[in-house]
């Protein structure tokens, strides 16, 4: 699960004539991973404790002279290196006071940007697409620089990369619509371009963003019809291959832009399942497109939000927006469908999870777009086996039910769950139609068959309940894994049992269903969950798991948000006074059990602490190395 | 630089026994301390509390106190003897009975003519100091009950004696007590209970200090008799009072293990002469009885019932940081390291142990498997104890040896050598004693066998060594090494070399001289140098002999060109690094690596440190020069760095602290590239003490 915790403003900025552009050049690391360097837009480089939100150091250079890339630090020396007007590279220290008596040296071609990473040296692009260390640079400072791109061709964006003792330097450019990515590999040198898919739109990307992970450079760029790619370049590229190489892509995401176009956005990759993206309207169709949403793109789903991001270093987001800079921290989890969907069927329960065939999570993605993550829909064209579909069309309940039969003992498991899937929503759409007909025998045998699901067939569980047949229900609620919430709460009226208790839900999402149910109902099941909660809590000891009963943990978790959906309305009602105050004397007790359990907190993590410590013996023999 | 079995050895259940008394000679800078077991130890505080000397306990000696005339240290016990100690060679001199029952304590005037001691049956004698003796001059007037304390007015005419009950005054002349200071009994329950007067201690201004059994310091005026101020500190026993030279401070030591100072000062700035004593800070470095104190001229030394020497500088005595401003705990004997013997005679290591009563012989256990560093091997054999060898007589074992082959082993008290000869072969162990053993040794400071096990040689009086001829049949006198210089100090290191042609003697004059075995005569004597040697070995190839000293300061000599050789010149420019300089346990133990000529094994009481001559120095002069980074790192950060980064920081000393919860007696390389490393962990100690009186709690 990705956390946004609550951000703070770094800084105020000025505000540039065009609004599109940043006041804010670039953001760069320190020695001191609380440190930032700000370079403005203009001719100021200012040194920040981010934590006390402090400026520690500002240099600025003359008027009339402009800071046309972002300072970097070099980490080998301590010293931080600027480029201002487009060829004077400076480079000075924290302790010195002044720019204009740093170190400058004029160089022969403008430069693009210097870039500087923890364990590399400092690298310089220059514009027309040549490197250089730093270092032999400023040697020679009026050394030739050569022109790399061709004429017509501009960088867009740059990054470097430090990888297993080698530097890469990354940049992307554009000629006539194309996009190039060049990767400079720096000792030895080599040089490696490729091309871009062009987006059928023929729009250019709005942003890039490069990591490393598993010995590969990810790339990933953002079109402004909302897709967010994916390419690929191994560390230990194809060397001496010649030429542009096509650089193919994947879509990690796909955001909704809703009408129109993206302007300006941006996107960043904050660790594997995990991207960032700020400039996007939010999902929620609200207005404006101040938003910094950080999105999971193994389950597509909105993790968190809040505004516009630029930069990100060491679990900090840096993000300029209206007048002020804002440092937010972060935290991403490793991702589970869990943590992305809401709570799991208890793991305790062994119902045979494992055989429920839900349809791939990646035949969703390159299907058609996603709807939402609780609404599956099978997209799979493949042939299906050939299925006697008369019978069902026309015949009665009982031949119906023979045939159903005849189907699932014969098919194989591949076939059987497209084929029971399209059965069942046949004859669903039938009984529909057909108010007279209605097969639940048929029914509750493909249900049985566990290769159905919720999303295959959204109307089999309401039929059931039209029909009022609960076999079904406890059937359906029982076996599958993914009935929302507006269905659970629908079943939790008409009936309650174990099995409602036990379906998988999502906090969020329940509450407002759960407001749908009237004050009697209300009652009624929170007096049925005290009874068995109750009734487990006299033999907690003795109880032995026992198949579609609820746990302890889920009959409180359903109190709790029973309570929090109708608490007002249960304060009001006579007949609930009694339940309330029995509830209030059980929290209670627990309360107190709890602070108690808290005093002694502390010694028990001592125990804890203490389990590790080496069991010392009278002798023994170890190995140890010395360096 | 490589890996390293080590055996660590946690069986040799060494106790030190608790400090019983102690006193500081301000002249010689020498501090005096008596424990438990009758043993005395003399530290050396102008070479960083080196400990120089240890007089070895005897079962029926007992010391209550202790007390210098001079250059003289007498004691006084509960045996009702007082005793001179021959501090050159390391036993007492005289003792006498002094006829008065049990002895509490003993003192001296400031002319250092007279001695004074308080006796169980009420008496305080005095003893005339004589050149070689001392004589029984008188009784002061008898008193009822037992004198528990005395001290001894500067001006030599008064002595205040703690009593039960009460504090009298002597007027020496006459003999007469001329004051009696009643002191009061405890609260509640122990107001039933006699009050000890365990101090007192008499000020030029004929101020009385006392500290007794219901927790008070009490200030009296010696002239009227009456109290001056009442301090209660405790609610048990304030058990020792000291006072600082210039009479301006007075410390006490209670049993809650805390000394709480009292300052001669004026309670408000305004009234700067109406001085008074007022109770200014407390230290808590002991956890139990606080039974001996000495406030020096820049510190507190305290030691009591939990066996620690603790020394506690007064930081405003010092302008700035240094060696001497930090806080020293002594937890144990430094020569505590010539306890133990190690010889790795036919691939097994055997161990012997030396405690006071007895010998203890083991075997340690062995493994073939080979593992990745920080494994703990599983083991095919475990040790064993072989023997335990009980000491005959009551003089406690002062030194013990065992032959590198296994073969020999021998000790010595203050009265006696035995030889015995070793006889193991697969599981069975057998011990003769050596029956006739040559007149001339009848007692050694230090012992050695050659590492042929050929000869032995023992430390005697005047710095001289015997060496003797050992054979299966008879052990027979050899020659007697005699140092050119006329040392009369006793020797406390020996080592021979592994060719068996040279011996080196150490003495506490700081003198190392080296014998040619070959010739029997002195080869040359290795430069004095200001601070005395702590550890030295000679190497088995070169025959460089590698010297620490108290200072922390390290030479190498090569013994047969005479001269020190370039390494350690080269050494000694440079200077050594700081954080080597400031440990503050000197290096005991120096061995060798048999495979690698350059390196030199040597520890401490915490840490061990493997010397590659090959590598860097860490000096800061070397700071960025050839890839190294200047900075001393030991071995548990090298070990944390990347693989890139490591080489840049590797140096010469490799500091292994990995057995830092313990403390660590000796690092010995064995013949297969394995070390063996001896720890007693201070927690076990602790765990063997009574339980103390008082123990902080949280929050109280």
């Amino acid at each position: 699960m990705a956390t946004l915790f609550e951000g703070f403003t770094l800084c105020g900025l000025v505000q540039t004539s065009s609004a599109s552009d940043s006041a804010i050049q670039g953001i760069e690391l320190d020695g001191d991973s609380d440190h930032a360097v700000v370079t403005d837009s203009t001719r100021a480089v200012t040194l920040y404790k981010v934590s006390d939100q402090k400026p520690l150091g500002s240099w600025t250079v003359k008027q009339g002279q402009l800071l046309t890339c972002p300072a970097v630090f070099n980490f080998q020396t301590k010293e931080y290196v600027v480029v201002s007007d487009n060829k004077v590279i400076r480079v000075w220290k924290e302790e010195d006071l002044n720019l204009d008596k740093a170190f400058k040296a004029t160089v022969s071609a403008d430069v693009w940007r210097v870039h500087s990473a923890p364990g590399g040296e400092l690298v310089v692009l220059f514009q027309r697409g040549a490197v250089r260390l730093l270092d032999s640079l400023l040697s020679a400072p009026q050394q030739p620089i050569e022109g790399i791109l061709s004429e017509k061709e501009v960088i867009r964006w740059s990054t470097n990369i430090v990888a297993e003792k080698q530097h890469f330097v990354l940049f992307t450019t554009e000629q006539r619509g194309e996009h190039f990515l060049y990767v400079q590999r720096l000792n030895p040198n080599t040089l490696q371009k490729y091309r871009l898919e062009r987006e059928d739109s023929g729009a250019s990307p709005l942003s890039f963003s490069a990591s490393l992970r598993d010995k590969h450079i990810n790339l990933l760029y953002l079109y402004p019809n909302g897709c967010v790619y994916q390419s690929v370049v191994a560390v230990r590229g194809p060397v001496g291959l010649e030429g542009v190489q096509a650089l193919p892509r994947s879509l990690r995401l796909r955001l909704p832009v809703g009408e129109g176009e993206l302007g300006a956005a941006s996107a960043v990759a904050l660790d594997e399942a995990h991207v960032a993206v700020v400039g996007m309207p939010h999902p929620s169709a609200r207005t404006g497109k101040d938003f910094l949403c950080i999105w999971n793109t193994n389950f597509q789903t909105l993790q968190a939000e809040i505004l516009r991001i630029v930069w990100c270093y060491l679990g900090k987001l840096f993000v300029p927006h209206g007048k002020a800079l804002s440092v937010i921290p972060y935290e991403c989890q490793k991702s589970s469908l869990a943590s992305a969907l809401g709570k799991l069927r208890h793991p305790g329960i062994a119902v045979s999870k494992s055989s429920v065939a839900i349809p791939s999570w990646n035949t969703l993605l390159h299907g058609d777009q996603p709807q939402g993550p609780t609404k599956i829909v099978d997209t799979r064209k493949s042939v299906l086996t050939v299925v006697h579909l008369q019978p069902l069309q026309t015949g009665p309940v009982e031949e119906v039910r023979r045939e159903v039969e005849a189907l699932v003992s014969r098919g194989d498991a591949q076939d059987l769950q497209l084929s029971v899937g399209r059965l069942a929503c046949q004859l669903v759409a039938r009984s529909q139609v057909e108010t007279a007909f209605y097969a639940p025998g048929a029914l509750a045998r493909l249900v049985q068959t566990q290769c159905l699901c919720h999303s295959m067939c959204p109307d089999l569980l309401l039929l059931a309940l039209e029909h009022k047949d609960y076999f079904l229900c406890q059937l359906c609620l029982q076996l599958f894994p993914d009935i929302p919430e507006v269905v659970t709460c629908a079943c939790l009226k008409t009936f309650i049992g174990n099995e409602v208790l036990q379906t998988p839900y999502s906090d969020n999402l329940l509450v407002p269903h759960l407001k749908d149910l009237n004050a009697p109902q209300v009652i009624l099941f929170l007096q049925y969950l005290q009874f068995i909660y109750l009734k487990y809590s006299q033999d907690v000891y003795t109880q032995t798991p026992v198949l579609r009963s609820p746990t302890m943990t889920q009959i409180i978790d359903w109190v709790c948000l029973l309570l929090d959906a109708h608490f007002t309305v249960l304060v009001m009602a006579p007949d609930a006074k009694g339940l309330l105050s029995n509830l209030q004397s059980f929290v209670k007790s627990q309360v107190k059990l709890f602070s108690e359990l808290g005093k002694i907190e502390g010694s028990l993590q001592e125990l804890h602490k203490m389990k590790p410590s080496k069991d010392i013996s009278q002798y023994s023999i170890e190995v140890i190395e010395l360096f | 630089m490589g890996e390293f079995k080590v055996h660590r050895v946690r069986f040799f259940d060494y106790m030190p026994t608790a400090i019983r008394a102690m006193a500081f000679n301000a002249h010689t800078e020498r501090l005096a301390l008596a424990r438990m077991d009758g043993s005395v130890e003399i530290f050396n505080f102008t070479d960083h509390y080196f400990q120089e000397k240890v007089i070895p306990g005897k079962d029926s000696r007992s010391i209550e106190s202790l007390c210098w005339v001079g250059g003289r240290l007498f004691s006084a016990g509960l045996n009702g003897e007082i005793a001179e100690y021959d501090l050159e060679n390391l036993r007492p001199k005289y003792s006498l009975e002094a006829y008065g029952g049990p002895i509490w304590t003993i003192i001296s005037n400031t002319q250092g003519t007279q001695l004074a001691i308080g006796c169980e049956d009420g008496t305080v004698k005095l003893f005339e100091v004589l050149e070689e003796h001392i004589q029984f001059e008188r009784n002061l007037d008898r008193q009822k009950g037992r004198i528990i304390s005395l001290s001894w007015h500067p001006s030599g005419t008064h002595i205040a004696a703690g009593m039960m009950d009460m504090i009298r005054v002597f007027d020496v002349p006459t003999g007469h007590a001329v004051q009696r200071l009643l002191v009061d009994r405890g609260f509640g329950g122990s107001k039933s209970r006699e009050t000890v007067v365990w101090s007192v201690a008499f000020l030029s201004d004929h101020t009385v200090v006392s500290g007794d059994s219901a927790g008070k310091v009490q200030v009296w005026d010696g002239h009227t008799g009456t109290l001056v101020k009442t301090h209660l500190v405790t609610k048990w026993d304030v058990l020792a009072l000291s006072v600082s030279k210039d009479e301006s401070s007075v410390v006490a030591g209670t049993s809650e293990g805390t000394v709480i100072q009292f300052q001669f000062i004026a309670p408000t700035l305004h009234q700067q002469q109406d001085k008074e004593w007022v109770r200014t800070r407390t230290f808590k470095n002991h956890t139990h009885d606080v039974r001996a104190l000495a406030e020096i001229e820049t510190a507190i030394v305290s030691g009591g019932m939990d066996t620690h020497l603790v020394v506690r500088p007064l930081l405003e005595k010092f302008d700035e940081k240094s060696h001497a401003s930090g806080l020293r705990k002594i937890h144990f004997p430094h020569v505590i390291a010539n306890n133990i013997n190690l010889s790795c005679a036919k691939k097994a290591g055997l161990l012997l142990f030396q405690f006071p009563g007895q010998l203890e012989l083991w075997r340690l256990g062995d493994s073939d498997e080979h593992g990745k560093p920080g494994d703990r091997l599983p083991l095919k054999r475990k040790p064993e104890k072989l023997l335990l060898l009980k000491r005959k007589g009551e003089d406690h074992i002062c030194c013990s040896a065992l032959s590198s082959c296994g073969g020999w082993l021998a000790y010595s008290t203050v009265s006696s050598v035995r030889i015995y000869r070793l006889q193991t072969d697969n599981n069975n162990i057998s011990i003769t004693k050596v029956s006739k053993l040559p007149k001339a040794l009848h007692s050694a400071h230090q012992l050695c066998f050659s590492s042929d096990s050929s000869k032995m040689f023992a430390a005697s009086s005047q710095s001289s060594v015997l060496v003797i001829a050992l054979t299966q049949s008879e052990c027979k006198y050899v020659h007697t090494l005699k140092p050119k210089s006329g040392s009369r100090q006793p020797i406390h290191l020996m080592t021979t070399s592994g060719d068996g042609k040279w011996l080196a003697a150490a003495n506490s004059d700081c003198e190392i001289h080296v014998y040619n075995l070959q010739k029997l005569k002195l080869h040359c004597i290795v430069p004095v140098y200001g601070s005395c040697p702590s550890a030295m070995g000679i190497h088995p190839t070169t025959n460089n002999m590698t010297v620490v000293h108290a200072d922390q300061q390290l030479f190498e000599y090569s013994i047969v060109e005479k001269q020190y050789t370039d390494w350690s010149r080269k050494l000694q420019k440079q200077g050594l690094h700081n954080v080597w300089l400031d440990r503050d346990t000197p290096v005991t133990h120096v061995t060798f690596n048999s495979k690698n000529p350059n390196q030199v094994v040597l520890h401490d009481m915490h840490m061990f440190c493997i010397i590659d001559q090959m590598f860097i120095h860490p000096c800061p002069c070397h700071n960025g020069l050839i890839g190294f980074s200047g900075l001393f790192y030991n071995q548990m950060t090298l070990r944390s760095l990347s693989e890139q980064e490591r080489p840049s920081h590797l140096h010469a000393f490799k500091i292994c602290k990995t057995f830092q919860v313990s403390l660590l007696f000796l690092a010995s390389l064995l013949d297969d590239q394995s070390l063996v490393v001896v720890e007693r962990p201070l927690l076990a100690i602790t765990s063997q003490l009574p339980a103390p009186v008082r123990q902080k709690k949280f929050a109280t």
